[in-house]
Order: structure tokens, then C-alpha cells, then sequence
């Protein structure tokens, strides 16, 4: 089996914990709230200046003023704040925000990440994702595991130009967990049903499986969303 | 008496001259003076360097600006997303340059200019293609990159209430780039939503000191400002 990109979503918001400061990139990573465990209190960071996002607003009940980063109207969580450009990016770049959850074009087997400047792009935009990459300690890739045409992301070295030169500290997919480390990328875990070689076959990049290497701990659908297909 | 009011966002715009540098504040819709911009598109000045996070969308305010060609070089983090295609029309022509800066280091340069400083060092870039060319240091064994301070002959911003002294208050995710810019440019505008008297404004809610701000003119905000999903339809 693999995961779905909620699955994927699902995965990540395991792992975030209690208290964390969570920036979240356009694209899976926009899915992790839905599944962020109730007991748990962890804050999301929009950019444009917002600590605490909340769900979407409901059709009706959009304010004109709260939006996220990637521009959908949002709402907020008690306790969260509003703020300026220059605080919000002094809590990216000053190390203040915990995690950041971003999608990748390609990831090095080193932790360079490419997401800025998609191939034949005519027009570049790279927004905030620099300041993230840099800035972030724990900076999580969440996407699928090869592109449209079946060809890995995870790479011996990035082909598209870096946003940031050994970044990346893990990175979800739809069939696997890995970790970025010094000695390379190892292998948590496996989607269910999935097997190391299987994963390694559409992985460019050496991995190591882990002593503990397992298969993923995530159910078949929650509150009706399929998490794996 | 300081009065910093003007009546209409055609006189709050009329010093802007062909050639000037303007910063807009807002990210996406909010925080966008959508009426000023509209106010520049009558006025007529041209070859004008916008500093804007993106590039506006549509055919009105930025995106409106840049269809009637009056930009000659734009200096934003985001200016590719989907409805930015009069920007975008216009880059591929090669009738407007685009300098692409990431977004925390546009801010960080327009914060150093109103703070009077000469610049400073970020990681962010470094040892990537948008450092190239930067004078860079290795501080406490990590490389960064230099980044100059960004100044501009005007800065339109928008604001939710203020009084004549040009004390500002921001609502909600409204503030932006907006609080930052007031202190970079040269001659400052702000659109406000409501001009209160002064004292009204409490003092804990004065985000931006009117210190910082020329002119400011009440309006409404523009409509294109506000654009909720329609229900049953996906955006």
C-alpha cells in the first residue's frame, strides 16, 4: 500500500510535538492540521504575520483581514497574535519556529533541498521558503516519493537550484519515513504492506535501513479521509 | 496644528513623478492601499520601480498597474502566483525586470533602511544563485550573505484607523509589510479605513507612531480586496 496525501499529512503531525512552533509550505503540508492530535497544543505560523492559525473560515464567514501564506482565508486559535513581516521572519530566521513542513522538487541524500524554482518556470518566485530552509532546525519534507512520471525525487545530488544547501532533517512520503543524517539517509519506516528494497528501487540515493526499521503505524481512514490506498 | 489628512487619494498621490521608486505594502489582498494604487493608475506616472511582495493580480490595483505598463522594474519574493498574469504578460516580454529577493531578506533590507542602518548579514541565500554576486563572511563558522538597505522615494500602505497626526492602527493580518514600510520611504501614504480623533485611538493600538507617516486619506477598501470563495464553487 501507500499513503495517500493525507496519509502523508497524517504521518508528519504524528511526530510534531506538544508545544511546537510549526511553519507549514503550500501543498501536503497545508493537510497536517486536520490531524494534529487534540491533547496536544501546537501553534501554526503563517508568514504574513500570523501565530496560531485555526481552520479554514467557514463559506460566509471570512474576515477580510486574516489570511494564511498561501492567501485562504483562515481563523484564529485563542492565544494566538498577529504581527509584522519583520517579527515573522525574526521568528523563522532567529531559530524561534520549531518545525517547519515544506514539499520538495528534489532532496539531496546530503539534506540539500530543491523547491523554489520548478524546471522551465518562466517566471521565479521564492517567497519565504529560503528564510525557512535556513532558518528552521527541524525542517521536514513532505511529499511524494517520485514525480508525475514515476521518476525519484530523492537524488544522489539536487539537478534544480538549491533553496538551501543540508537542510532537510526528514522527509515523509507516500512509502516511506527516512532520515537525513551525517552518514547519509537511513530508513525509518516503511508504508504498510512495503519492504526496503521496494522502497530503495525508486530511491536514486543510497538508503541504510535502520535497525528498527518498521512499517508505519497509520490507519486505513480517519473521520472518513483515506489515509492509504 | 499638524494635519496630515488630505481628502482624496488623488491628492494623497499627486507628488508621485515618472521614475519613482513607491513600496506597497499587503500580502495577498490584506493590508493592499488598493484605492491609492488606483489613484496612481489616473495620476499617469510612469517607469516606476514597484518593491511589493508579489506582483498583484488581476486587472485592478498592482495588477491593473502593471497591464497599463507603467512599471519598469519590480522588486518581489512572490511574483509568480496564478493571477498574476498582467505581471506576468509583460516579464515574458521583457518589458518589465524583475528582481527576486527572498522574503524574510525584503523585509529585513526595507526594516534596515527606516532603522538607518548600512545593511546586514543573513544566512538566507547563502551559497544558493540568489546570493551570487553578494559579498559574504563566515560568522561563528556559518556563511552569510550581505544585504543592502532599501529605500524608496514613496511608500503606499494601508491601515485600519488613523488620526491626523498619522498615528496608525493595523487589523489583524493587515499589518504586513505595512508598519515596516512607513518607516522606508521618503514621502509615506497611508489609506485608512476610518480617521478617528485623536486620543480615540488607545495607546497600546498605535502600531505605527504618525512620526513615520505624511498623508493619510479615509477610504474604503477596494472590492477587488475581498474575494471569499463563492459557495458551492472551489477557488
Amino acid at each position: 500500500m501507500t499513503l495517500t496525501r493525507e496519509g502523508i499529512a497524517y504521518r508528519v503531525a504524528c511526530d510534531l510535538p506538544e508545544g511546537s512552533y510549526v511553519n507549514l509550505g503550500i501543498g501536503i503540508p497545508t493537510l497536517v492540521p486536520g490531524f494534529l492530535p487534540a491533547d496536544k497544543e501546537i501553534f501554526i505560523h503563517s508568514e504574513n504575520g500570523v501565530l496560531g492559525v485555526g481552520p479554514m473560515s467557514a463559506p460566509g464567514t471570512e474576515d477580510p483581514d486574516l489570511v494564511n501564506a498561501s492567501k485562504q482565508y483562515v481563523t484564529l486559535v485563542p492565544g494566538g497574535s498577529v504581527f509584522d513581516h519583520a517579527l515573522s521572519f525574526a521568528m523563522i530566521r532567529g531559530g524561534h519556529i520549531t518545525h517547519s513542513v515544506i514539499g520538495a522538487i528534489e532532496v539531496a541524500a546530503n539534506g540539500d533541498l530543491a523547491n523554489w524554482r520548478v524546471p522551465g518556470e518562466k517566471v521565479p518566485g521564492v517567497g519565504g521558503a529560503m528564510d525557512l530552509a535556513f532558518g528552521v532546525r527541524n525542517l521536514y519534507v513532505a511529499m511524494n516519493h517520485v514525480t508525475n512520471k514515476g521518476e525519484p525525487k530523492i537524488l544522489n545530488k539536487c539537478t534544480c537550484p538549491l533553496t538551501a544547501p543540508r537542510c532537510v532533517r526528514r522527509i515523509y512520503t507516500d512509502l516511506a519515513l527516512i532520515e537525513v543524517t551525517p552518514d547519509g539517509l537511513v530508513l525509518r519506516e516503511v508504508a504498510p504492506g512495503l519492504d526496503a528494497s521496494a522502497v530503495q528501487a525508486k530511491t536514486e540515493a543510497p538508503l541504510r535501513v535502520a535497525g528498527d526499521c518498521r512499517e508505519m503505524i497509520v490507519p486505513a481512514e480517519v473521520n472518513g479521509i483515506k489515509l492509504s490506498a | 496644528m499638524i494635519d496630515k489628512t488630505v481628502a482624496t487619494c488623488a491628492e494623497a498621490v499627486a507628488q508621485v513623478f515618472d521614475g519613482a521608486s513607491i513600496m506597497i505594502g499587503g500580502f495577498g489582498d490584506p493590508g493592499v492601499p488598493g484605492r491609492l494604487i488606483e489613484a496612481l493608475r489616473e495620476h499617469g506616472a510612469t517607469n516606476l520601480l514597484v518593491i511589493h511582495n508579489g506582483a498583484g493580480s488581476g486587472d485592478y490595483c498592482l495588477g491593473g498597474l502593471m497591464l497599463d505598463g507603467r512599471v519598469r522594474k519590480l522588486m518581489a519574493s512572490f511574483p509568480n502566483p496564478p493571477g498574476a498574469w498582467a505581471f506576468r504578460d509583460r516579464y515574458l516580454k521583457g518589458e518589465v525586470e524583475l528582481e527576486l529577493v527572498p522574503q524574510g531578506t525584503l523585509i529585513e533590507r526595507i526594516r534596515a533602511a527606516g532603522a538607518g542602518l548600512g545593511g546586514f548579514f543573513t544566512p538566507t541565500a547563502a551559497g544558493t544563485e540568489l546570493a551570487k554576486g553578494k559579498e559574504s563572511r563566515v560568522i561563528d563558522g556559518r556563511e552569510y550573505v550581505f544585504e543592502a538597505p532599501l529605500h524608496a522615494d514613496f511608500a503606499f500602505i494601508k491601515a485600519y484607523r488613523g488620526d491626523r497626526l498619522g498615528n496608525l492602527c493595523y487589523r489583524k493580518a493587515m499589518r504586513n509589510f505595512n508598519p515596516i514600510m512607513a518607516t522606508a520611504g521618503n514621502v509615506v501614504i497611508a489609506e485608512v479605513e476610518q480617521i478617528v480623533a485623536v486620543d480615540e485611538l488607545p495607546l497600546e493600538e498605535i502600531h505605527t507612531p504618525g512620526i513615520f507617516v505624511d498623508h493619510l486619506v479615509q477610504v474604503d477598501r477596494h472590492p477587488g480586496l475581498f474575494d471569499p470563495p463563492k459557495k458551492g464553487s472551489a477557488k
